[in-house]
Formats: C-alpha cells, structure tokens, sequence
C-alpha cells in the first residue's frame, strides 16, 4: 500500500516536472509534429525521395552524405547560391561539368566536375529536386521538362 | 598458460621493484631531471590518444588552414597554409618563454601552397606552381625578404596540385607533381570512359621531379629531372638518410564503383585500391594510370580504364611493388623518418605517416585521419603498421568528412626528438612528447 503511494507520488512529480520544463519549446513542437498527421495523409513526405538513390549513386562521393563537400576540394550544397538560385544554371552544371574557380560560401575552389548528362532528364530533375529540399535547403523542385529545355539548348 | 601466467606476475614484479628503486632515487636520476625539463602534457593530449608514456601539448590553436610544416634548430615553428591568414601564406610559431606554448606569432609569403622545407641555411617554400627559397638570417626569415625562385612553371592543375618537397645530402631538391586527373581518362570522371593510352599526363605530371636545390630560375619542364614516373599524387614524400633512399606514399585512385559498377560494387570500391607505401630509384615507374594495387590479391591490376577487370594482371605484372599497403583512401599527406633520441629506440629510423583522412568511402563510413608508425630496419619496413595517434576526428565514425574535427596533415621532428602535427581544418598544432613509462604509470 504505502510502496504504490510512493510511486504515484513519483510519477505525479515526474508529469508536473516535465510539464514544467517544456512549456516552453518542446510543446509548441509537439502540436507543430502532430498537426500533419491530423489532417490529412496527403501532406506525408514519401519515406524516400525518387532522387536520393541517384544522389548517392552519382553525387555523394564528391559532396558527401551530408551535402558539406569536402574542404578545399569539392563543394557543399547545403544553401549555396548555385543550389538555391536559377534552375538554369544548377541543371547546367549536372549536364556539363563544372570547372574553373568558383566561389562558394566564402571559400575558392578550383575544380572539375564531369558533366553527368548520361543520366536522364527525370534522373536530372529528381536529384536536383531532392537536393533543392535537402541540406536545409527549401527550394521548389526541377521537372524533367526544365532539364530538357536546358539540354536542348546546350546540346547534350 | 600457466606458464604464462607465472611469466606475467614476474615481469609486474620485476617492473614495480624497478619503478621502486627508482622512486627512490629520483631527485638526481637522469631520466627524471630529463622528464621534468619537458613541457607538461595536456591533460587531454590536445584531443589526441597516443601510446602508453607519450603525451601531446597543444602548441597553438587556430592557426589557419595548416598544410606541411617545418621545425628549425631553435624550435620556431613555419607551417604552410593552404589559404592566406591576415595575407600571409606561411606562418612562424616561436616559444619565447619556453614553456611550450608559442607565444609569438608572425608570417610572410603572399602564396598558399604545401611545401616548406629546411635546407642548408635556407627556407624553401612552394606554391602550387612554382618553389621559393628564403635564406636564413641568425636562423629566421628577415622581415620583407624577397625570396629566389629556385623552380617555376609547374603545370596549373585543379587537383593534385600540392607540391611536397624533399631533399638528399648530394644538392637535390625533389618534387611532387601530381596527376591532374583521377585515372586518366578520356572524359574525367565519367562512367565508363577508357582511360588515354598511351596516357599524355604522365610527361610532366604524375610523378617526382629532381632539380639542382641550389640553382635559381629552374623551369620545370625544361631543368626538371623525371626521377620516377606513374605515382598518381605523393603528397608524403621524403628522403630517409640512413638508407641514401627517397620514399613516398601514394594517394590511390577512386571511384572504381562509380565509374565501372560492372566489376566493382561499392564495397570493394571503399576499400581499394591500396594506399602504396613506395621506394623509389631513379627511373621507376609505379604504374598510375595502368595499375593500381590490390592489398587483398596481392599484386598490381590492370585498371578498368585500359581494360581491367578487377582481376586482370596485364601490363602490370613487372611494374615495381609497393614495400608496404595502407587501406584504401586514408589519403596519406606526410611522411617523417624518426632520427631523434626522445623516443624509445623501436621508433628510430621508423617512419611516421600523417593520413589526412577519406572523402571518398561513401556510402561507408570515411576513414584514416589518424598519424601511423611502420618500423624500419636497413631501409625497409620491419614489422606491421601500427596506430600511433588517433582521435583527431573527434567523433567515432565519420559519415561525411566535413563531420572530423581535425585531420592530420603534416609531421616535422623538433630539435629534440619531439614531433610537430598539423591540422588542416582548424589549423591547431601539436607537440608530441615521450616522457617515460614511469611517468605514465603514475596517472
Ligand atoms: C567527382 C566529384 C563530383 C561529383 C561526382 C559531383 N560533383 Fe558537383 N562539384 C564537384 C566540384 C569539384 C565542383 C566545383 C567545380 C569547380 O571548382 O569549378 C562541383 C560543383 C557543384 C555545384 C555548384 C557549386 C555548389 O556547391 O553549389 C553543384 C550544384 C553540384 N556540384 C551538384 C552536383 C550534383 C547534383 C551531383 C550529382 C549528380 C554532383 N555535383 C556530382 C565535384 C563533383
């Protein structure tokens, strides 16, 4: 009797304490996590994303799994200019190649990317897509169609 | 076993009676009055774990993003920078008041770069395309000195452009020229693409060039001796003086999975090809971009680009063999031969190496940036590779290589034996000390 008071006691002080210590962060989290799930099912993010397979398979040797690159040699792609601006011009780099000095988050590189235009135009546009939203990057994704405008005019 | 036993429980005997004697006699003992001269170990080592009676201090934090490094007779510091701090593209460490820390920092040279190299009364110094020499006044750079240029006209390059240095005891200086390419193929990086045959990169680029170290105005391609010919990029090269020998560790090719996912699954592509621990003669040729070696095979492959299969020997098989492998992609950025008298005997002669650490491992975990030791007698490797210090990461596994904290770039051995590591993230710098193995039996 006197063993289950105390535990009663226990968890009330542990629920008062934690209830305490959250008011302000963690609860504002947990109605902004659960909110999608109450309305509908559609706002679910597939588990995996069509151009994560690709990324790994054609881009993460260089830039790394967490999109960081490798200092001094390869690039990060978490909110560079290149990533976050004109579809243009990322889609023109996975096409072409990259080579000569650029500037990217205040340091020089100075090296070559082969151009990946074997890959096809939906490959393209998924891999752009998923690193556009990827790295803490929040930018719209790239369609096939983009791509094959970009080749057409590039001739690749 | 049991014998085995009996052996231990003699030796802890043996050793603590030792240890007693000693405590005894300590205020005068040699090795104590020695200990206690040297600067006080980091109570962490820096970050760093080492072998039981070693310790590491700190010398200085941040000094940029640190490429080699040298240490002269007076025990000033010159590290070379990869990217200019305050516009300077070496920077001086010096330790005015002796306690360990450097206290005094300066800089000259307005190129980044890799090497920086003591040499007969000079400091020489490159730049990715050219070697500079500053001589030395009452041992140190004078204030706006102007330096000679000694070699010029190295090929601009986008990758494996670091020139490391070396020097023997006849008057020549030689140099790392890198590949500018990972394989030589006919479209860089690009699956499937067959490699150049023959391969035009290798005239004037992958592999070491020797020059006169004293004359100035040297033009690479016109002065430049081809001393050996097919290492892909030897950013660890150094003369061993006791062996009258050059010696170098090859950077290996990558991407085997990427570019040829017919032979090779991403498994095999982390952990080959071998990192070469090389020996080199006047006129060898290692191979790159033919051959790359397999550790678990044994021997010299073709390479996928000239129709390699992952098993086929080709036009490698009489290519001269590695004296020793590493495992694929640690990226072996310094070599050190101990000659100092601080640490204890097995170390003499052996080699140090600095491994920088991978970034193309993926999808498996990076791996290396460690500093390693291989044993030497007459010249060659006398035992198995071991860890010498480790933790520089800072982090048990690393996923991608911006998650290391630190990674070990360059190694230069201090007047009296200690030896100087260099970290190429945040530029910190430390000072690696034995001390004995009583001290480290105390703590
Ligand atoms: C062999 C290594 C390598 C591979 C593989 C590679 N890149 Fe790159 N990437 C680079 C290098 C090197 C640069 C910078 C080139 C320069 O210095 O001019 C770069 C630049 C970029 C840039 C512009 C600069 C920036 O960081 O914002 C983007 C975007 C990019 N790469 C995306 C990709 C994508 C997407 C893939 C996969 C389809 C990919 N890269 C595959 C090496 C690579």
């Amino acid at each position: 009797m006197n063993k289950i008071y105390f535990v009663f006691a226990f968890c009330a002080w542990g629920l008062i304490s934690c209830g305490g210590s959250s008011s302000d962060s963690s609860t504002t989290e947990t109605v902004a996590e659960t909110k999608p799930t109450q309305e509908e099912p559609k706002e679910e993010k597939p588990q995996v994303h069509p151009g994560m397979g690709i990324y790994k398979t054609y881009c993460q040797v260089c830039h790394q799994a967490n999109g960081e690159g490798v200092p001094g040699m390869n690039p990060p792609l978490t909110q560079t200019e290149y990533v976050l601006g004109e579809k243009e011009r990322i889609i023109g780099i996975v096409l072409n190649g990259l080579s000569g000095e650029i500037q990217v988050k205040g340091e020089t590189y100075n090296n070559v990317m082969a151009s990946h235009s074997f890959l096809t135009d939906q490959q393209i546009a998924n891999v752009l897509s998923f690193v556009r939203s990827s790295f803490g990057n929040d930018a719209d994704a790239v369609t096939p169609e983009e791509v094959a405008a970009v080749r057409a005019s590039s001739g690749n | 076993m049991y014998l085995k036993h009996i052996f231990k429980i003699a030796y802890l005997l043996l050793i603590s009676s030792f240890f007693y004697s000693c405590d005894k006699q300590s205020t005068d003992s040699e090795t104590t009055s020695n200990v206690s001269n040297l600067p006080v170990a980091d109570k962490d080592n820096g970050g760093i774990e080492l072998p039981t009676g070693f310790g590491a201090v700190t010398v200085a934090e941040s000094v940029g993003k640190a490429r080699h490094l040298t240490v002269d007779n007076n025990g000033n510091i010159y590290i070379k920078l990869r990217k200019l701090e305050n516009d300077k593209g070496v920077i001086v460490l010096a330790d005015t008041t002796g306690d360990g820390k450097f206290d005094v920092k300066s800089g000259f040279a307005d190129y980044v770069g890799t090497g920086v190299h003591l040499y007969n009364g000079y400091l020489y110094v490159s730049s990715d395309t050219s070697v500079y020499r500053y001589k030395l006044e009452n041992s140190l750079v004078p204030e706006g000195a102007v330096p000679e240029t000694i070699v010029s006209g190295f090929p601009t390059q986008r990758s494996h452009e670091a020139k490391s240095l070396a020097f023997d005891n006849a008057g020549h200086m030689y140099v790392n020229v890198g590949a500018p390419s990972n394989a030589c193929m006919e479209t860089a990086r690009t699956p499937g693409s067959p490699g150049l045959d023959p391969c035009p990169q290798l005239e004037f680029q992958a592999g070491i060039w020797q020059f006169d170290a004293n004359k100035p105005n040297q033009v690479h391609q016109v002065d430049g001796h081809r001393y050996a010919t097919g290492i892909r990029n030897s950013v660890a090269l150094e003369w061993n003086t006791s062996a009258n020998s050059l010696y170098a560790v090859q950077h290996g090719r990558d991407q085997l999975s990427n570019l040829f996912s017919e032979f090779y699954n991403d498994e095999q592509s982390a952990e080959l090809p071998s990192e070469e621990f090389l020996k080199i003669s006047d006129g060898d040729d290692f191979g790159w971009p033919y051959c790359y070696y397999d550790h678990f095979q044994d021997k010299k492959i073709l390479a996928p680009e000239y129709g390699g299969d992952g098993k086929k020997t080709g036009r490698c098989e009489n290519v001269v063999p590695p004296i020793l492998t590493f495992p694929a992609h640690w990226a072996p950025n310094d070599l050190l031969f101990y000659t100092g008298d601080m640490f204890p005997e097995k170390y003499k002669n052996g080699a140090f190496i600095a491994f920088h650490g991978s970034w193309n491992r993926g999808p498996y975990a990076q791996k290396g940036y460690s500093v390693v030791f291989v044993p030497f007698k007459d010249g060659m490797p006398s035992g198995e590779w071991e860890q010498f210090a480790t933790g520089f990461a800072g982090a048990d596994s690393v996923m991608s290589t911006s998650d290391a904290k630190h990674r070990p770039m360059g190694l230069a051995q201090g007047p009296d034996g200690s030896i100087y590591i260099s970290d190429s993230v945040e530029g910190k710098i430390w000072r690696v000390l034995y001390y004995d193995e009583k001290l480290a039996s105390l703590d």
